[in-house]
């Protein structure tokens, strides 16, 4: 492992310092964005409730008058040491509201991609190895139909069905109030406390929640890895090693299995940092519909209350998140493919 | 006479042309049922909403008819195929005058986006140098935004001082994709500057803009349509999940599928599917449509994907040349 | 020569793809015979069929392609036995190597589990003791050292590549070798090494190599008989040197004359191009390129004879007499070939 090990190391420290002009560039952009917009960000957010006298006041505490380059300065420093600002509206502290919300949105997440690798991988898969049969084509389809269904939309009909008509799962919040008041806060993920507590009542509870959301978030998702994987799959098969191996006499099995799934899955890691944003994006979408505590369903409301602080905090922390976890991607992918270390 | 050697020189200067769109002709299986079913289902929500005020009942905000107000909530009846909704507008009307703000918002967001991205690329691409290197770094920024929320935020700061809402939308839109067409244009420019005959026009002392319009050019267009239409799709994706949310086009504008949606939601609980449903199934359709139409054209035109039809080899067909002896009179 | 017959026996092999613009006849009735320790050398331009030969040979055939004719291969005919049987053979009987080592190796996968996946394919029951010790001992042959075991492809250079390439082909002890133009890829130098490993296994495992290049220099050297390849058909065949030495068909004296060597002082090529394979010309498929063309030539497809004991030709040059009409011997005038027919 000598020689691997240095080499993964040395490959894991360039691709770190190749990200730093990139989350500079992300944060100014974040900053330009939120300044662009006319007017105080503070009379935005409170004026019409609160006296002009007051706004100034906040305005000055809040450090809004200041030149718009000491203001980028303060900013920039704040982010670096981990200082995501405070909300305008309600005096929180955007580091707070990480904390809380965001251990819902990542308890969805989490799940929501589970569901989406394992539908599709085996999806697709199946209609890469089987191409052009009636297998393939209804895989396909199935994916290009789901991916074509809004999560919001999924996520009402799922409302519809399991909650009204069948009544079989709940269908908004993380987990009913009983549970909230009597589960303890450890890690503010419901599913990961309620197992460190042994509450196995609270377990359930948070999980049959978890059900729809995380459903309709993965199955939309996992519509985009099918065609991906797909095409991996045939691309695959194609290539010259297959050929050489079937002249072998490697089984047909293997061959598939061994050689191209596995190889056709290296493209997907990437794909999965890649979708990240996307999934993001849609996690707001389906905090909104089923009323979920996550951190896009803070940002909604924040817009609606123009709270530039927040959104800007909240904004900030989705990209730091993306662009992590592309580093964490592409640190996986050079485990697995030795060839791309170099 | 003329009238031949015109058609010769329109066919020699077509040829280019028709030889990259000749693989559609060929294909089979499928990849042709996709293409097909795609441009159908694209073509009647385009034909929709072209034809609008002919083919709607209503109007997209009509909660009345010769003084007589709708009922709210009504069920699908044959007066109200679709039902109504509780501000008592027509569910159908509002599916068809949405066809037409989706397309708008969609179509203007393709033509912002390639007249942004593709240039871009090209130059980008070709010149490389700091400037490259520049626009490269800014757009992999871009790309770790999550692109609904780019798109929410533009909205969000457009919206104030852009007053049509489907011109906020538009430019929203166009704003996530800008990357996404630069990264695959000036990809596609740099594996094909390298490419043998682009040194070899360089080396005969050929201008830049001629490479880039002779041969760059036209071997990104034809990557364009694929790009587009599945670009499309997801713009449609993006701009009723704006909707959704109460962003982009507002109610006042115009009817959008996405806000159906979301006034829907409340109505699910008490058992009230057909506000939420249609439009949501209009949304499914469109961009099932246009996806099919996307990946049709993918299938067809790239070369690792299409798969070579084939005829069944017969080996009793045509026997070698029998003899021939009166060919050897001398 | 072994007095069990010849490993292996191919009659009138015919090899057809069937594309849109029509039946391609990249192989049109081949027979050849290789005995066990033997090396067949096969030579043509590119695009002659020789690469489909190899693989129709094997039954590696790509999609919308297929074979007509008899492969005896010790006796069973590989062209009507069924996949799951000639699966079995690959291997421990046939073995094929390819021309570009850098793509057939799987990137993913080290050395040793690539050899150990194929040994244990066919031979389930081997230890990994075993399997360990097979594998190094084959790769020992080609000068691979034991300590690279263990590695990637990518930290072989190509000649490596191509020596780990054969091994493994070689680990389980093949009978027939078919080799696709193995050095054209390598340099000079790394070609010598293979070609040495390859007469190696003449002499020590009595394996029978049909051995496919465009390179005739390499047949002289390591091929013991040669057949030449021209659309889709042999034109000639016989032992290397004699060929060489004395070519009776037209087409192997061109090929000879356009041969670079040390001596060469002018450039000689064959004038036009390679023929179409969907409509060949008629008669003699050389016809339209050959100096020395009669009347009967585009008249009517040449007859096989043997103009000496051990060799064949296709040409109507050798005969038969009787079969050719009243004035066909006469030269045949032809405007000069102006443009290269598209092959």
């Amino acid at each position: 492992m000598g020689v691997q090990g240095s080499s993964l190391k040395r490959y894991a420290i360039t691709r770190l310092a190749l990200v730093i002009p990139m989350l500079f560039i992300l944060l100014t952009l974040v900053f330009v964005l939120m300044r662009v917009a006319p007017g105080n960000p503070v009379s935005a957010s409170l004026g019409g409730h609160v006296p002009p006298a007051v706004i100034k006041q906040i305005s000055h505490q809040l450090g809004y008058d200041k030149p718009l380059y000491t203001q980028y300065g303060h900013y920039m420093w704040d982010v670096v040491r981990g200082n995501f600002g405070t909300t305008i509206s309600d005096r929180r502290s955007v580091g707070s509201i990480i904390l809380v919300n965001g251990a819902a949105t990542l308890e969805l997440t989490f799940f929501a991609v589970i569901v989406a690798l394992v539908v599709g991988l085996v999806v697709g898969l199946l209609a890469g190895r089987y191409r052009d049969s009636p297998i393939d084509a209804g895989g396909r389809l199935f994916g290009i139909v789901v991916y074509a269904t809004p999560v919001f939309f999924l996520g009402l009909l799922a409302q519809l069905v399991f909650g009204v008509w069948l009544n079989w799962l709940p269908t908004s919040d993380q987990a009913s109030p009983i549970t909230q008041a009597l589960l303890k806060t450890h890690t503010n993920i419901f599913f990961v406390d309620a197992i460190i507590d042994g509450n196995w009542g609270a377990l359930w509870d948070v999980t049959k929640h978890l059900i729809l959301p995380a459903t309709t978030l993965g199955l939309v998702y996992g519509g985009v890895f099918i065609r991906l994987i797909r095409i991996n799959v045939i691309r695959t098969l194609k290539e010259d090693y297959i050929e050489a191996a079937r002249a072998r006499g490697i089984n047909e099995r293997s061959v598939v299995y061994r050689h191209a799934f596995k190889n056709a899955l290296v493209p997907v890691v990437t794909v999965i940092g890649l979708q990240l944003a996307l999934l993001l994006g849609g996690a707001i979408l389906t905090e909104t519909t089923f009323n979920w505590p996550g951190l896009g369903h803070e940002l909604y409301i924040y817009l609606q209350n123009r709270d530039y602080a927040a959104v800007q905090g909240i904004v900030v922390l989705f990209g730091l998140v993306v662009v992590l976890a592309s580093i964490v991607i592409d640190f996986v992918n050079a485990f697995i493919d030795p060839r791309v270390r170099y | 006479m003329a009238t031949a050697a015109a058609t010769t020189r329109l066919h020699r200067r077509t040829i280019g042309l028709r030889r990259a769109f000749a693989p559609i002709a060929e294909a089979r299986g499928f990849a042709r049922g996709m293409l097909w079913t795609g441009a159908g289902l694209t073509l009647f929500f385009v034909a929709l909403a072209i034809f609008a005020p002919l083919i709607s009942p209503y109007g997209f905000d009509q909660y009345q008819s010769g003084g007589h107000r709708f009922a709210q909530l009504a069920h699908p009846s044959h007066s109200h195929l679709f039902g109504t909704t509780v501000q008592s507008t027509d569910v159908l009307s509002r599916i068809v005058w949405g066809a037409q703000t989706e397309l708008e918002v969609v179509a203007l967001a393709l033509v912002f986006g390639l007249l942004v991205g593709v240039p871009l690329g090209l130059f980008s691409g070709y010149f490389g140098g700091a400037f490259d290197r520049g626009a490269v770094l800014f757009m992999d920024a871009m790309f770790a935004f999550p692109p609904l929320l780019l798109a929410i935020v533009i909205a969000f700061l457009l919206g104030s001082s852009v007053n049509s809402g489907v011109l906020v939308a538009a430019i929203a839109i166009t704003v996530t994709y800008v990357p996404q067409y630069f990264r695959v244009v000036r990809n596609h420019v740099i594996s094909v500057r390298e490419e043998p005959y682009v040194e070899a026009a360089r080396a005969l002392g050929a201008k830049p803009t001629t490479i880039l319009r002779r041969y760059v050019f036209f071997n990104v267009v034809q990557n364009v349509p694929v790009i587009a239409t599945l670009n499309a799709a997801d713009a449609v994706l993006t701009l009723t999940a704006l909707g959704f949310l109460g962003y982009g086009v507002q109610p006042t504008q115009g009817a959008e599928w996405g806000y159906d949606v979301s006034r829907a939601v409340s109505d699910a609980a008490s058992g009230i599917w057909w506000t939420g449903l249609f439009p949501g199934l209009a949304i499914v359709l469109l961009v099932t449509g246009l996806t099919l139409l996307g990946e049709g054209l993918n299938e067809t035109i790239n070369p690792v994907l299409r798969k070579r039809a084939f005829r069944r080899v017969d080996f009793a067909a045509s026997p070698s040349q029998a003899l021939a002896s009166e060919t050897l009179e001398p | 020569m072994s007095s069990a017959g010849p490993v292996l026996d191919v009659r009138n092999l015919r090899v057809w793809y069937g594309s849109l613009r029509g039946q391609v006849r990249a192989v049109d009735g081949v027979s050849l015979e290789i005995d066990a320790g033997d090396v067949l050398g096969l030579v043509g331009e590119s695009g002659c069929g020789k690469s489909t030969l190899g693989r129709g040979i094997l039954g590696l055939l790509p999609e919308g392609a297929r074979a007509d004719g008899e492969v005896l291969y010790r006796g069973r005919n590989l062209v009507t036995m069924s996949q799951r049987d000639l699966r079995r053979l690959r291997g421990p009987e046939l073995g094929l190597i390819f021309q570009e080592p850098m793509t057939r190796l799987n990137p993913l996968l080290r050395i040793e589990d690539q050899f150990r996946e194929t040994i244990e394919q066919h031979d389930s029951k081997l230890t990994d003791a075993d399997v360990r010790r097979r594998s190094l001992d084959t790769l020992g042959r080609m000068g691979i050292p034991p300590t690279r075991f263990r590695q990637y492809p990518h930290e072989f250079s190509g000649g490596m590549r191509q020596r780990i390439m054969i091994a493994l082909a070689l680990v389980l002890r093949p009978s027939l070798l078919v080799a696709d133009e193995p050095t054209t890829s390598l340099d000079v130098i790394v070609e010598a090494q293979i070609l040495r490993i390859l007469a190696d296994l003449k002499e020590n495992f009595d394996t029978a190599l049909l051995l496919i290049t465009h390179n005739l220099g390499i047949v002289a050297e390591a091929c013991d008989r040669v057949a030449v390849m021209y659309a889709g058909q042999i034109a000639e065949e016989g032992p290397a040197r004699d060929v060489f030495a004395d070519p009776k068909h037209p087409y192997t004296r061109e090929l000879l004359r356009s041969t670079i060597s040390l001596d060469t002082t002018e450039l000689h090529s064959i004038p036009g191009a390679p023929p179409n394979l969907i409509s060949p010309p008629s008669g003699c498929r050389f016809h339209p390129r050959c100096p020395d063309v009669m009347q009967v030539c585009p008249a009517r497809d040449p007859i096989e004879t043997q103009p000496d004991p051990d060799r064949r030709v296709l040409c109507w040059l050798h005969g038969p007499e009787q079969e050719i009409p009243a004035g066909g011997t006469q030269r045949l005038e032809r405007p000069e070939l102006a443009v290269a027919e598209e092959a």
